[in-house]
């Protein structure tokens, strides 16, 4: 009996004084119950129908959204402008991707029951060591975590203890991601060089082209993402989340009082990275691909845009952020492909130098306005 | 002075003489005159040497036109004679001719019987008067005849054209005729050389001709010449030197030396060590060269970075795409010049850096300047105009790589040695980023805009209340730092093709350089861009290109674990937040 209102007792102080939080969440719950209806129960002739590559589509904005919200949680709340949040993304993508692949078996070109085809194009004999265990769901669901986690955790303990800060960490984070991109376009990294892993069949025994499969990534990951942004509200409004935003303000102070705050630092770069990762790995059998340009520099800085145009410090900025340029981008480069990068660029411009809040900031000084015009 | 030139009149006379003997040898009556007339000649030009030199001139050239129709003759005999003639005249145009003879190129047209040099063309062959060396047009095959020589005759001209060049008086003919003989050593080439070698006087000469005797004596049945013969070729660096030492320790089958004298192979082993050693020692050299080119290529594209980031502290994330404005410069001055390529690098530099320098100030003007002591916000605005930069020149210039032509006096290489030769374009694009580096260092040390710069970047209230124009001298810096990305952007056009993402290959690199060389810190950036270029090319041939640059960028995060304000760190007040 104690449980559930424990339960609704977190989720209550979780969500107290977070109205744009509520109003995310019930859109969120809203648009997932009408797309997977719309898809699954109205007949594809019907006007109301929405087509599986909207499904898909709108899947893959979710789970850019999460990414978001992990790099709104450092960057917004603890101030390490990470460009190289993409590399944790891609990280966990990897670690999905070899579990598809593992998947394939022998219906590959070259029907090899142990080795995926670009192995087998390489003349590679045997599986490399570190793809052992990835034909296991649990294991690989445990590298998407895992994998994007160490690289934080090696790279941040490297770096925040030696209080690299501000713009250099900005750089050496930019640098990590194209050390990364460089390794994995090689052959020998094996992971499928420069075409990356693809041509992925099905997940845990459910086809992948299969309606109900793709409709059902998008709820869990809407889910993931509901999850996830719950979670990272929590540990904002959490003691740890004060003692970030301290440190987010004024560093020295906080380390003066007596924080820890390379601890502090850490921990919530390793949590970012992890989602990240969860984002990845939720966009892998989505979209069907993972290759090297995942690590680009450019994909990272594009999504530290997400975050500047939707504000910072709010979580749900992030997601409106996310999914308001992701739209825009799919349709610019479909319809305008040259215009594309000047309207990227042009929004980093504008954004930092007129809209430093955001979106939400915007309509928090519209409000303002008028209830002081009204009083 | 006075005895060397009676000396070498004395021997002209001779050789006169003889020309004119040859010259006339089938008129025996003539004889007499000729070698009267040219003693007067002598004389009278032993008072008047230039003159004397033109009519010795005139002379081999009558002597010239005649051997040259005489190669027409019918008989063998006769050409043998005619090429004998040669041996007297010794100039470029004999040697060629001769040449032409040995590789069936000397033909004879059918319609006045005049000699001539040709070249294959594609509806025949273009010819050369083969005496006055005019260039005649191209002719049908069947307008020519070829003269014929046998066997005889080719082994009698290899002979004559080695002797001519070997004795010719341009150094570079005599050195290429020794490498030529050096491939082909025998009894009668050994010879050649052995008579060349006691009249030779150029040090580099009489290098290669004894390196050719060695490679010969090595054989030698005499134990003493062998051994000495070891002891040269262990000095040498050639690789024929080496593989004719290693020839001497060749095992049989069974594991024994097929050579039995242990003394000679203790010393050609010895040699060979010796050889092995200098070549290693060289290729060390060569290695560093390598390394300080990249790194110069490294401090180019960083040293503007430098200025805006590590003097001013702006984040420059488009700095990559003002180096690239400066490569298309380049491209768009070829465009404008094509007749000029060598010089058009001269326009390029400064138009560059006008281009690149206004880009900036544009860039500084409408962006950055609101965002000063917002580093963060910088980083992301200056991206923008990094992509908004590159779409432009995708616009403009097509996405397609496109390529800029390199002078020719850039291309090429400076020959040390057999082991160590440096191409002119790495050497030049050292030598030129380090001009770079000394005019910046100088610009902020002795102009009145370096103190200035300096004492913004230091106390920029303090500037302000002493009355210098903050806002003027920030717009001019980061106007210099871009405009010297386009002075980098010119050098790298030369290296790899221009394309709108060239900048973006270089803008983490010259960050890293800056970071690890030390903030604020010009001196820094040098040592950093050449201790990284040079760290790179070592690491290279041990992991791998891309590897390499992976294990540099992991090196300098750990470095940074250790110094996070780089080698030179800043010090003083500037250096606190």
């Amino acid at each position: 009996m104690q449980q559930p209102n424990q339960q609704k007792g977190i989720f209550a102080s979780i969500l107290h004084d977070d109205r744009g939080g509520k109003i995310f969440l019930s859109v969120l719950a809203v648009v997932v119950v009408l797309v997977s209806t719309l898809n699954l129960f109205v007949p594809e002739s019907a006007a109301l129908h929405v087509s599986t590559y909207t499904v898909t589509l709108l899947g893959k904005y979710l789970s850019f959204a999460l990414l978001a919200i992990a790099l709104d949680l450092v960057w917004g709340y603890c101030g390490i402008l990470s460009l190289g949040h993409g590399a944790f993304f891609a990280l966990g993508g990897y670690a999905m991707g070899m579990y598809l692949m593992r998947q394939i078996g022998d219906r590959g070109v070259y029907g090899n029951a142990e080795l995926p085809d670009f192995m087998v194009f390489l003349n590679w004999s045997e599986l490399p060591w570190y793809w052992y265990g990835f034909d296991q769901f649990w294991f690989a669901i445990l590298m998407v975590v895992l994998a994007p986690g160490l690289l934080a955790f090696i790279f941040g303990w490297l770096t925040f203890r030696s209080r690299v800060t501000g713009v250099y960490l900005s750089i050496l984070t930019q640098a990590l991601t194209f050390a990364l991109l460089l390794a994995f376009f090689r052959n020998e990294m094996g992971f499928g060089g420069n075409n990356g892993l693809t041509d992925f069949k099905d997940i845990l025994g459910f086809n992948l082209q299969e309606n109900s499969t793709r409709v059902s990534l998008f709820i869990i990951t809407a889910l993931a993402l509901a999850l996830g942004y719950l979670v990272s509200r929590y540990i904002v409004t959490s003691k740890l989340g004060r003692v970030v935003v301290a440190i987010r303000d004024a560093e020295d102070r906080a380390r003066f009082i007596g924080y820890r705050v390379e601890y502090y630092k850490l921990w919530v770069f390793v949590f970012s990275a992890i989602l990240a990762g969860i984002a990845g790995a939720l966009y892998v059998p989505q979209v069907g691909i993972i290759n090297p340009g995942e690590f680009s520099p450019l994909n990272s800085i594009e999504l530290v845009v997400w975050v500047a145009v939707g504000g910072r410090a709010t979580l749900y900025g992030a997601v409106i952020g996310a999914i308001l340029v992701n739209y825009s981008k799919t349709f610019l480069t479909g319809a305008l492909p040259e215009v594309w990068l000047f309207a990227l660029g042009g929004l980093f411009i504008l954004v930092t130098l007129y809209l430093p809040k955001g979106i939400i900031g915007l309509i928090e000084q519209i409000k303002k306005r008028k209830s002081a015009a009204q009083s | 002075m006075l005895q060397t030139t009676q000396k070498t009149q004395i021997k002209v006379f001779d050789t006169f003489v003889a020309n004119n003997k040859k010259l006339f040898h089938k008129h025996p009556a003539g004889n007499l005159t000729v070698v009267f007339l040219s003693f007067f000649i002598l004389i009278f030009c032993s008072l008047f040497t230039p003159s004397f030199a033109e009519d010795k001139q005139s002379n081999d050239n009558s002597a010239f036109a005649y051997a040259v129709n005489a190669l027409n003759a019918k008989s063998f005999k006769a050409k043998a004679d005619a090429i004998k003639i040669f041996e007297t005249i010794n100039n470029k145009q004999t040697i060629n001719t001769l040449k032409a003879l040995l590789e069936s190129r000397l033909f004879y047209r059918k319609s006045d019987q005049l000699i001539v040099i040709t070249t294959e063309s594609e509806n025949g062959y273009h010819i050369t008067d083969a005496i006055t060396e005019n260039k005649l047009g191209e002719v049908g095959k069947r307008d020519i005849k070829k003269i014929r020589v046998n066997n005889k005759l080719r082994k009698q001209l290899r002979g004559t054209i080695a002797q001519l060049s070997l004795s010719n008086e341009d150094t570079d003919i005599r050195l290429n005729a020794v490498s030529e003989i050096t491939k082909i050593l025998n009894q009668d080439t050994i010879d050649l050389l052995r008579n060349a070698l006691e009249k030779e006087k150029n040090d580099a000469v009489n290098e290669l001709i004894h390196l050719a005797l060695a490679l010969w004596d090595i054989n030698s049945a005499d134990k003493n010449i062998r051994l000495k013969a070891i002891s040269l070729l262990g000095d040498s660096l050639s690789q024929e030197a080496r593989s004719k030492l290693s020839k001497l320790l060749d095992k049989a089958e069974d594991g024994t030396f097929l050579l039995e004298d242990a003394e000679i192979r203790n010393a050609a082993k010895k040699a060979l060590t010796h050889i092995d050693s200098q070549l290693d020692f060289y290729a060390l050299i060569e290695k560093i060269f390598f390394g300080l080119s990249l790194g110069s290529v490294l401090l180019l594209a960083a040293i503007g970075l430098a200025i805006t980031f590590g003097v001013m502290g702006v984040i420059n994330m488009a700095h990559g795409e003002l180096i690239m404005i400066g490569a298309y410069t380049t491209y768009v001055v070829q465009l404008l010049m094509p007749d000029n390529i060598a010089l058009s690098i001269f326009v390029a530099i400064p138009a560059a850096f006008i281009v690149s320098g206004l880009f900036g100030i544009a860039i500084e003007r409408s962006v950055i300047r609101h965002l000063y002591g917002r580093p963060l916000e910088t980083l992301l605005a200056t991206f923008g105009v990094s992509l908004v930069l590159q779409q432009l020149v995708r616009s403009i210039f097509s996405p397609l790589n496109r390529s800029v032509e390199t002078p020719a006096w850039m291309s090429g290489s400076l020959e040390i040695n057999a082991a160590l030769s440096l191409t002119y374009n790495r050497l030049y694009i050292v030598l030129f980023s380090l001009i770079v580096f000394f005019a910046l260092l100088l610009i902020l040390k002795k102009t009145t805009l370096g103190l200035k710069v300096r004492a913004v970047s230091q106390n920029r209230a303090m500037a302000k209340a002493m009355g210098t124009r903050v806002e003027w001298v920030d717009a001019l810096t980061f106007g210099l730092g871009s405009g010297i990305a386009g002075v980098a952007g010119v050098a790298l056009s030369q290296l790899t093709n221009v394309g709108p993402n060239l900048g973006q290959a270089y803008i983490i690199d010259s960050f890293m350089v800056v970071v690890f060389g030390g903030v604020g810190n010009l001196w820094g950036t040098l040592v950093g861009a050449m201790s990284l270029g040079v760290i790179n090319k070592f690491l290279e041939p041990w992991a791998g290109a891309v590897l390499a640059k992976i294990l540099v960028l992991v090196l300098i995060i750990l470095f940074i674990q250790k110094r996070p304000r780089g080698l030179f760190p800043q010090k003083g007040r500037a250096a606190e937040n």
